[in-house]
């Protein structure tokens, strides 16, 4: 009935795993308290869980990705602490369970804290962006969503019940086969990997048809805003890459459960298949995550220059060499498996060719402040504070391109630095730029400037202090998920790093201070135009919050910066003649079900409940047939309707002063003197 | 070395600062900055040169990133504003070449070295390279000295300016063996061979370990790498040959089992085709054998020559 399910799976062996558990359960407990203190049952149900808005769907994204952010931090701080304290004693972590947290650590931030924030962004972001009304695939993209966070639930729940993988987030067997790691932790690893997996590839298919079939008309390729840009990549990279995490999940599997070999040590395994399957994925998944963040870097940058992106065609181009050609380097993940001189150069020559367009792109942002009227706005903080420490990741990158310096560096805590240096400043610093630039889109008011930068100074000085150091210990011979030593000269630089950490947190607790002060004092920061920042993109023509359906009118685009565009031709605010009837999407359980099931399934294989996981099975399936054979899925929002809340909302507007748009008809200033920014 | 729990953050970070810089950062010892061989020496060098060529870039950002930011701030800046400018040919193409010819450089750099550092080439030398061969175990090193026919656990000798010669592999999960004072790692992976070439040129310890995580004995997973005279290498292969204990199967499938801080060991004869016959664990058979060790470029399939070997006798012996 319980397959391998006992008992003794709850952590009662250790305080410091009880504690783990306890505040999951709480939190998830406080989380159910809180919905029943305001009563907010139903509007939960209805408006958010069932909903297939495409906007909502990408703040619930975020939100997952913030609770998880905050859950991998804690990995983060736990494991600094550990190595801070652990010289010449075994700290306070015993292997077994230091090798779960920095295991978990590389799951959820990849996972479950990253993946989910791109996706949200994408989500609320391009369909406006684009003129869209909605994505290609609405219940598609719901159940993106719920899958997603099946797979983060898994991963939660390995906290209470049984272990997570000790393999680290990148599982290498023949660790983490059968032989060597007879537990459930794999398998928790595994399960969240192939039912998210499956969210992310549907969500990569669901962005490529929206971006391609969707824009607005006279939005030719070559006239799409930048981070719509990269979301097409991106969405292609997704839908290429993650079969191969699905596959090579799905033949580790087989492995653990079936006894199979396809990466076993004997029996004609090979682990390096594996290995280069993973990576194939894994390169990839690298640009997955930063490209959005350059997305988002370009729309700030031009917003907050108040000027025209600069080289917007050499950064399309830029933007698509490096989805291309970040399936051609991921050797360079193992150079040190004994590959010939000539495979390890191609790779490593493959590698550096990408610093080129990433350069491109550095110089193409420098160049659009140059000239510009640079508002000091807390995403230009985040975009400057990006830039510069993302060169120095690019060089450490470029180091490690070599493979005879990468014999040397490998496996070492400069690698760590390395791969935390660029996604730390290159995607999370990006995500919450995109988080304070879009915030008012998403939710009418906009987020405390002074609690913003705050954040941010904590966050950029604590990066500085946590990683420098590893560089450091990466030459005095570190390795990487060590979880004690016994060389004193490593110590003050890993409690200088555990410093680091600390500042971090306060970064972080900034952040949930900002988002706190921020709903408390909505009322003196709403946006009732819609256009907060004096917007260029399409996605600033809509309300904040959007009508569910966007765009009355789907405008017609005549330059990439669609919406400057019209502001400058006096026409961003123009009523139509005559509103029509706009069809919307039902909202539906059946995308909640589909994850919750996903949940059940992944559970039910972790400890073999094999009856469970055939059931949920079938419940997947059979939601499936019930979405497909239901013809009657949309509903009509009348044109009457539209018209109210359109004439209601042009009313605030124009009871708003103008931005001031140079070139514009009516604009307040003419000519190229110094504009003030806008509070 | 200090006693930390209960101080502040503030005085962490001031003790640890002052302790990086009391202690001359430890850098002065840091096994990649100071090597004691070639190899390690040459990989150190390129790294430092690629540094060295990226300046070109790097400092430019730096420098435009304040620049820029300065001179353009809405709020005092004192720049020009051309809000409607966004192309720039010459800035382009600029962006793109001098990236592109860095590049380039970068590559020619690196081919040359790749080829020049390939862990798998025989070192130049008037004396015939030493031959160790290393397997990776939980959470131990075992190295084979067949042309001294003994074999120790968790110590390595070399006599300085010989070169060594690593034939390499696991009889467990993957492993990496790494030298940082003499060379770059490889993997060891079970049922393959990888190779290192690596000479040390000055005499001292150095410390090689695993770093490839590998479960609960991972941290304590190294060894002491001594490099001496060609007198004390002789003395200290005399010594291990004077140890009562022999690795035969028995006493090898007992070192094969899982343990943590293993002590160094000495062995003063060890079972025929001991090497090869942990490769062949993990072979099904011929065919499967035959598809394991290609699939890896360079590793060496284990020929049938093995067979024989088992019968030489334990001077000289080699499974290539």
């Amino acid at each position: 009935m319980f397959g391998i399910l006992t008992i003794d799976a709850l952590p009662f062996y250790s305080w410091v795993a009880m504690t783990g558990a306890g505040v999951t359960v709480l939190g998830g407990a406080g989380a159910l308290a809180l919905v029943a203190w305001f009563n907010f049952w139903k509007p939960l149900w209805n408006d958010w869980l069932t909903s297939v808005d495409h906007k909502r769907i990408g703040v619930m994204y975020i939100i997952l990705a913030l609770i998880m952010l905050v859950r991998g931090f804690v990995d983060a701080i736990m494991m600094r602490m550990q190595q801070a304290f652990a010289m010449g004693n075994d700290g306070y972590l015993p292997p077994d369970h230091f090798d779960q947290i920095f295991s978990s650590h590389g799951t959820i931030m990849i996972f479950f804290m990253a993946m989910p924030f791109v996706s949200g962004l994408i989500n609320i972001v391009v369909p406006q962006q684009i003129g869209a009304r909605d994505v290609a695939f609405p219940f598609m993209n719901a159940v993106s969503l719920w899958l997603t966070a099946s797979g983060a639930g898994l991963v939660l729940v390995s906290l209470v019940i049984g272990k997570f993988s000790t393999a680290g987030w990148t599982g290498y067997p023949p660790y983490s086969g059968i032989e060597y790691s007879p537990g459930v932790g794999v398998d928790y690893w595994l399960w969240a990997l192939l039912v998210s997996g499956v969210g992310s590839t549907m969500t990569g298919i669901n962005f490529i048809v929206t971006i391609l079939r969707l824009r607005a008309p006279g939005m030719t390729l070559m006239k799409m805003p930048m981070f719509s840009w990269t979301s097409l990549v991106v969405a292609l990279l997704m839908a290429f890459a993650f079969p191969a995490l699905t596959v090579v999940a799905v033949m580790l599997g087989l492995d653990r459960i079936f006894g199979m070999h396809f990466f076993t040590n004997g029996d004609g395994g090979n682990m390096m298949n594996f290995i280069n399957l993973l990576w194939i994925w894994g390169h990839p998944e690298v640009y997955i995550l930063i490209l959005p963040a350059f997305g988002v870097y370009s729309e700030v940058v031009a917003t907050f220059s108040q000027k025209r992106l600069f080289g917007y065609e050499s950064l399309v181009y830029a933007t698509a060499a490096i989805g291309f050609l970040s399936f051609t380097v991921w050797l360079h993940h193992f150079f040190t498996m004994g590959s010939s001189a000539s495979v390890n150069a191609f790779f490593g020559i493959a590698t550096m060719i990408i610093a080129v367009p990433t350069g491109v792109k550095v110089f193409d942002w420098l160049f659009t402040m140059y000239r510009g009227r640079i508002i000091m706005h807390s995403t230009m903080y985040w975009t400057i504070g990006f830039i510069v420490t993302f060169v120095i990741g690019g060089v450490t990158g470029v180091l490690l391109a070599l493979p005879p310096a990468d014999y040397l560096m490998h496996n070492s805590t400069f690698l760590v630095a390395h791969f935390h240096n660029m996604l730390i400043p290159g995607a999370l610093f990006g995500y919450f730029a995109g988080m304070n630039y879009w915030f008012p889109k998403a939710f009418g008011f906009k987020l405390d400037e002074k609690w913003g930068k705050r954040s941010f100074w904590f966050w950029i000085s604590g990066f500085y202090c946590a990683f420098m150091p590893l560089y450091v210990l990466g030459f005095m011979g570190m390795s990487r998920r060590m979880e004690h030593y016994d060389m004193p000269e490593w110590q003050p630089y890993l409690i200088f790093a555990a410093f680091g950490a600390v500042l971090v947190m306060i970064g972080l607790i900034c952040i949930g201070v900002q988002i706190w002060v921020s709903v408390r004092d909505r009322a003196r920061n709403m946006d009732l135009t819609g256009d907060p920042w004096n917007g260029r993109t399409l996605e600033w023509a809509t309300a904040s919050p959007p009508a569910v359906y966007n765009f009355a009118i789907v405008p017609t685009v005549e330059d990439v910066d669609a919406f400057h565009d019209m502001k400058k031709r006096g026409v961003a605010y123009a009523a139509p003649e005559r509103y029509e009837d706009i069809e919307m999407p039902d909202n539906t359980p059946l995308g909640l079900i589909i994850g919750g099931f996903g949940f059940v399934l992944g559970f039910a294989m972790i400890w073999h409940m094999w009856w469970l996981a055939v059931v949920s099975l079938v419940v997947v399936v059979a939601c499936l047939i019930i979405k497909s054979s239901n013809d009657d899925d949309e509903h009509i929002i009348p044109a009457a309707d539209v018209e109210a809340i359109e004439k209601e909302r042009l009313k605030i507007i124009a009871s708003q002063p103008p931005h001031p748009v140079i070139g514009a008809p009516d604009s307040p200033v003419p000519d190229g003197s110094p504009v003030p920014g806008r509070a | 070395m200090i006693q930390l729990p209960k101080t502040l953050p503030i005085r962490l970070l001031l003790t640890s600062l002052s302790l990086i810089f009391v202690s001359g950062c430890g850098l002065n010892t840091a096994p990649i900055l100071d090597p004691k061989g070639p190899i390690a020496l040459a990989e150190r060098d390129l790294l430092f040169a690629a540094l060295f060529v990226m300046m070109i870039v790097v400092i430019p950002v730096f420098i435009m990133a304040f620049l820029v930011v300065w001179r353009y701030r809405a709020d005092g800046g004192k720049g020009k504003y051309t809000p409607d400018w966004g192309y720039s040919a010459g800035i382009d193409a600029v962006i793109w070449i001098v990236p592109a010819i860095i590049v380039i450089v970068l590559g020619y750099l690196l081919w040359n070295a790749t080829f020049k550092l390939n862990p798998y080439k025989p070192l130049a030398s008037s004396e015939p390279a030493l031959e160790v061969q290393a397997i990776a175990l939980d959470w131990k090193w075992l190295f084979v000295y067949p042309q001294y026919g003994v074999a120790t656990v968790n110590e390595l000798a070399m006599p300085v300016d010989r070169p060594v010669s690593f034939k390499i592999t696991s009889d467990t999960v993957m492993n990496s063996f790494f030298i940082p004072s003499l060379a770059g790692q490889i993997y060891a992976m079970a049922g393959m061979t990888t190779q290192l070439h690596l000479v040390a040129d000055s005499t001292g310890s150095f410390r090689g370990r695993n770093t490839q995580y590998s479960g609960d004995g991972f941290a304590e997973q190294w060894f002491e790498a001594h490099s001496m005279s060609n007198e004390d290498f002789e003395a200290w292969i005399e010594k291990v040959k004077q140890s009562d204990r022999g690795l035969d199967d028995a006493s090898y499938a007992e070192l094969a089992k899982p343990t943590i801080k293993h002590e160094v060991a000495y062995y003063s004869s060890f079972a025929p085709g001991l090497f090869g016959s942990i490769l062949q664990k993990y072979a099904m058979n011929q065919d499967h054998r035959n598809l394991i060790c290609t699939t890896t470029a360079q590793s060496e399939p284990v020929t049938p020559k093995l067979a024989s070997l088992r019968k030489d006798a334990n001077v000289r012996h080699s499974d290539d």
